[in-house]
């Protein structure tokens, strides 16, 4: 294809990704939360580079299903991101933390050396991985426009295509990243084309995965069977080994951490994020772009296996030959462009991220860090964050160039990738350490760091670099010095892993046993203390950070105005700190007053975002009087806030618990208080009550005493009122001492089979008499007679006596009229006495049954009995399981009735004796 | 020679009346009956009596209701008021004879003790 369509296509695209990201840049605000979370959900997919694109290919071609591994560790992670990710943007939005670096430095306490190392580990570490995207995209264009690839290496730079990609790169880069200096080192507008880039690639892929297996072949199931038939294709695949599982396993490992620590990652994935509920739209768009992605490569590498076989095609490039083979150019054209969206999308995104690594947490670090370079330098910091910015872009890039054309050949595409991985795999044990254990130090992240570089250097680096000469041949062979325990490839004897697990295992040992025993035999500084209190328990400060006290010293607040000018402007800068001290409400009307510490807080942490932490707490601590002396102070402060907040709470709950507690109190001292005056009542009316017959019994006594000569009439009579009150006296006493039973439960019923109308009668007969005196009408209307009861009858009696007795009281002579009743309705019986009275009151209606009550409303007659009978029948009726109420009108009568069941309840029956 | 006169017996327990009337009939004095404070107000106005032997606990009008109305009329001057009660607390006695009663007797009493009183107070 002539070269001329390519690059003319090429560059079209580039502008087309131009134009998108610059109209996501403008429209950013109007943008819906919903885009922007499938923004953020699709630039994850940067995590696919030319590797992926091309490379799966090829590794799949050679290994089978192998391929795979590198896309289960991120995809077996994505439940935890909640967790992690979220701790992990959370912090850095908190604590304005823009590269992967200022995290690690700003966990140990601000550390400018920790951010140095981090920084020079990601360079070593990644422009191999992005010198192996230029080969990608060179060789594509080669084979692309000439049908194969060339092994000539022209020395002619200007045919050299590389160098066109690169200054693309360059140019573009440059555009958008470091135009200006910014509070945030989010850029919308390349994520945007970023999610572009990642969905072209992905359709690219499908593209030509269905052609191949639709459009060549028959299906999946037909490129399956004709694999099986070819010995080549048929080991692809089988299922992975005993060893193979151990590869996996540590590929795996492997490509989790690397999803979160790859710079580029660290970039999409936390610095970019907008609103931490987009990583639930992440957690399940990712790793079904990844099984997309993923989909068709065996099918492909089975196609090339079966198009190629023998031919010399690089299986890396199955993707391109395919098409090209068939004589679809348009196809390869658009294999071609995914091509470059792959790898353009890592270039864009990692040289962003080392560039700003490089500017904010290696370069101004040491020029802040260092007395004489401050004094020189620190008019211009602005200028110098931004040019380093550019000027690093170009070295990266550059950098990245001169490796490619160092690359030996060898080396295919998925195991510099892997290289790579394990570079950035060092920080894990500093980083997750650092996050979830707050007793991680410095030094312990230092030493794990280094020993785990160097461990990586001198296992994957080192063969590679040396193993042309000869006294490379035998160092690889025999070990250094002869020794085998450290030959490269199989430290301390490890035999049997690929270099890649090998590396990792010993590489992460070293790492972690460093981090761990350091750490615990390190002190940690003041603010390493203060910092690990934050991170680690972020979601609890998160709330409170805004407001706490981060510096002490005191600064003038147009000092501190002045300091942040030189980044952002006078005008930008009074209108950014006027904003601020209106939220939180602080005066700063006095220029001559000290500056807020808020104020000072939210200086640093708005340079944070620009030179990086470390760098911003050296600025800001500088033009303050005092260096701080007590950061923690801080730690306390927190602390202490922690504890008066669930203080507070305790104490909320404890009083609420007291009031109601007092409440309670209150109501119990009423009630007894209540008591007392009904005991009172009680005993005041049982005395009178009681005095009342022994009155009758004494006069007359006296008087029969007294008077021998009485007739025998009166004699008669006396004597008989005095037996009548004794009766009526030893009967009070008797119900007195009744209730008392029956309150405390003591009275027991004995139970007996009797029919109603025999208790109905036999009650009657009792009262004859009076019925007769009071020449009253007694009417029966029993619906049941026979009805057979269990119950205590002489206890059942004496309620039906009570309530004769009281009806007998309240009537008239001659008119008086009272009718019994009695039915049986669903096993309850039901008795009423009724009669046609005076009636009782309704206020009193309730308070008859009471035992406290005496009616003040009495008639003439001195009723027998006392206020007391229905007191006992209420009770009676209890024990029976029943119940006792009356209805009345005044002067027209009133109406009893109680009822019972009519069956031996269980309860009743254990309770009692009898039946 | 004991004085005779006119004396109100107002209690609504008819056998205390019974008793009573039979003491002070036989210490020759006339006697009139009232069961309850309703008609001790109207016999009070009738017979104006010498002395009048109140209970206090009565459904209706009660006998402090009664004991004030005696004292504060111009009619009952000369009558005097003898509390008969099974109230026995130092503080209904002192409550009773702060009414104005001339006396104040705790129910059960002394039949001879009565006597006496009445004797007394009608002097």
């Amino acid at each position: 294809m002539s070269p001329w369509i390519v690059v003319i296509s090429a560059f079209a695209y580039l502008a087309i990704l131009f134009w998108i990201a610059f109209r996501a840049q403008k429209n950013t605000e109007q943008a819906k939360s919903n885009t922007k979370a499938w923004i953020y959900s699709l630039s994850l997919g940067v995590y696919c580079t030319a590797w992926t694109y091309y490379g799966s290919v090829g590794k799949a071609s050679r290994d089978g299903i192998d391929f795979l591994a590198v896309y289960i560790g991120p995809t077996l992670l994505a439940p935890l991101w909640w967790v992690v990710l979220r701790k992990i943007i959370r912090i850095s939005t908190v604590q304005r933390i823009t590269t992967l670096a200022d995290f690690i430095s700003s966990r140990y306490g601000k550390n400018i050396s920790l951010g140095s190392i981090v920084t020079v580990v990601c360079f070593v570490g990644i422009i191999p991985y992005i010198a192996l995207q230029l080969k990608a995209i060179s060789e594509s264009f080669e084979i692309i426009t000439q049908g194969q690839l060339t092994n000539s290496s022209s020395n002619n730079i200007l045919k050299d295509t590389s160098i066109y990609v690169v200054a693309s790169m360059a140019l573009f880069t440059l555009l958008f990243s470091a135009r200006k200096i910014q509070t945030t080192e989010r850029n919308e507008g390349i994520m945007a084309a970023i999610a572009f880039e990642s969905i072209v690639k992905l359709v690219a892929f499908l593209i030509i995965g269905v052609f191949l297996t639709y459009g060549i072949f028959h299906g999946f199931g037909d490129i399956f069977s004709q694999a099986m038939q070819n010995d080549t294709t048929k080991k692809l695949l089988t299922m992975p080994n005993s060893t193979g599982y151990r590869e996996w396993f540590w590929i795996t490992l492997l490509s989790a951490m690397a999803f979160m620590l790859l710079p580029r990652q660290f970039h999409v994935s936390v610095v970019e994020n907008t609103n931490e509920n987009h990583i639930r739209k992440a957690m399940w768009v990712f790793p079904s772009y990844l099984f997309l992605i993923n989909l068709f490569v065996i099918p492909v590498a089975i196609g090339g296996l079966i198009l190629f076989q023998g031919s010399g095609v690089n299986a890396d490039y199955y993707l391109l030959n395919i098409p090209l083979h068939f004589d679809n150019h348009l196809l390869a054209l658009i294999i071609f462009i995914g091509g470059i969206s792959a790898a353009t999308s890592m270039i864009i995104v990692e040289t962003m991220a080392l560039s700003t690594m490089f500017a904010n947490n290696l370069l101004i670090p040491l020029i802040v860090g260092s007395e004489k370079l401050k004094a020189t330098f620190s008019k211009n910091l602005s200028g110098i964050s931004l040019w380093s910015r550019r000027l690093s872009i170009i070295l990266i890039l550059l950098l990245a160039y001169f490796y490619y054309h160092q690359l030996n050949q060898y080396y295919s595409l998925v195991s510099i990738g892997l290289i790579s991985f394990v570079s950035v795999a060092q920080f894990a044990p500093a980083m997750l350490g650092g996050i979830f254990w707050k007793k991680g130090t410095k030094a312990g992240a230092i030493t794990a760091i280094l020993i785990g570089f160097a461990i990586w250097t001198y296992t994957l680096v080192i063969p590679s670099l040396i193993g042309n000469s000869a006294a490379g041949q035998s160092f690889l062979e025999n070990g250094p010095f002869g020794i085998s325990l450290l030959k490269p490839s199989a430290l301390f004897g490890l035999e049997g892993f690929s270099p890649i697990s090998h590396a990792m295992f010993w590489s992460m040992f070293f790492n972690i046993v460093c981090y761990i025993t350091v750490s615990l035999n390190t002190a940690q500084s003041v603010l390493e203390k203060n910092q690990s209190e934050i991170f680690v328990d972020i979601f609890k400060y998160s709330a409170i950070y805004e407001s706490t006290v981060a510096l002490k010293g005191k600064a003038s607040l147009p000092d501190l105005e002045a300091m942040l000018a030189q980044f952002f402007g006078t005008e930008r800068t009074k209108q950014v700190i006027r904003l601020f001290a209106k939220k939180y409400e602080i005066d700063i009307s006095d220029p001559s007053h000290p500056a807020d510490y808020r104020i000072i807080a939210y200086a640093e942490r708005l340079l944070s975002g620009i030179i990086g932490s470390a760098s911003a707490r050296i600025m800001v601590s500088s033009i303050l009087d005092e260096e701080e002396i007590k950061i923690d102070e801080v730690v306390n402060i927190l602390k202490e806030s922690q504890q008066i907040l669930s203080s507070n709470r305790e104490l909320t709950r404890k009083s609420a618990e007291l009031s109601n507690a007092l409440n309670e109190l209150a109501e119990a001292n009423n009630k007894l208080k209540e008591n007392d005056q009904l005991k009172d009542d009680f005993l005041s009316t049982v005395t009178h009550e009681l005095r009342t017959p022994i009155t009758s019994i004494r006069a007359f006594s006296e008087i029969l005493y007294d008077n021998q000569d009485l007739e025998e009439v009166d004699r008669q009579h006396y004597l008989g009122i005095v037996i009548k009150e004794t009766e009526r006296l030893s009967r009070l006493i008797s119900q007195v001492l009744d209730l008392e039973r029956y309150e405390s439960g003591r009275q027991k019923l004995t139970l007996v089979k009797v029919a109603c109308s025999e208790l109905i009668h036999d009650s009657l007969e009792a009262m004859d008499q009076l019925i007769k005196e009071k020449n009253i009408a007694v009417e029966l209307e029993l619906e049941n007679p026979n009805q057979i009861l269990i119950c205590d009858r002489d206890k059942l009696m004496q309620v039906f006596l009570n309530l004769l007795s009281n009806a007998l009281k309240f009537i008239e002579d001659n008119t008086g009229r009272i009718i019994i009743r009695s039915k049986v309705v669903e096993e309850i019986i039901y008795f009423e006495v009724e009669d046609n009275g005076k009636g009782i009151p309704a206020e009193y209606q309730q308070i008859i049954f009471e035992k406290f009550f005496q009616a003040k409303n009495q008639l003439m007659r001195k009723p027998k009995g006392s206020g007391l009978g229905l007191a006992i029948c209420s009770k009676i009726l209890d024990l029976h399981k029943g119940r006792i109420s009356v209805s009345s009108e005044e002067n027209s009568g009133a109406k009893f009735s109680f009822s019972l069941p009519a069956k031996l309840d269980q309860e009743l029956k254990e309770e009692n004796t009898g039946i | 020679m004991k004085k005779q006169g006119k004396i109100l017996i107002v209690d609504d327990e008819p056998n205390i009346l019974l008793s009573l009337d039979f003491l002070m009939r036989r210490a020759g004095h006339s006697v009139f009956i009232a069961r309850n404070g309703t008609e001790a107000l109207e016999l009070l106005s009738k017979h104006l009596p010498d002395l009048v032997l109140l209970d206090i606990m009565m459904p209706d009008v009660d006998g402090y209701q009664i004991c004030t109305h005696i004292k504060q009329s111009a009619e009952h001057a000369t009558c005097k008021v003898v509390f008969l009660s099974a109230k026995g607390k130092e503080s209904e006695i002192k409550y009773g004879l702060d009414l104005g009663a001339d006396a104040y007797m705790t129910k059960p009493f002394s039949t001879r003790n009565l006597m006496q009183k009445v004797d007394e107070l009608l002097h």
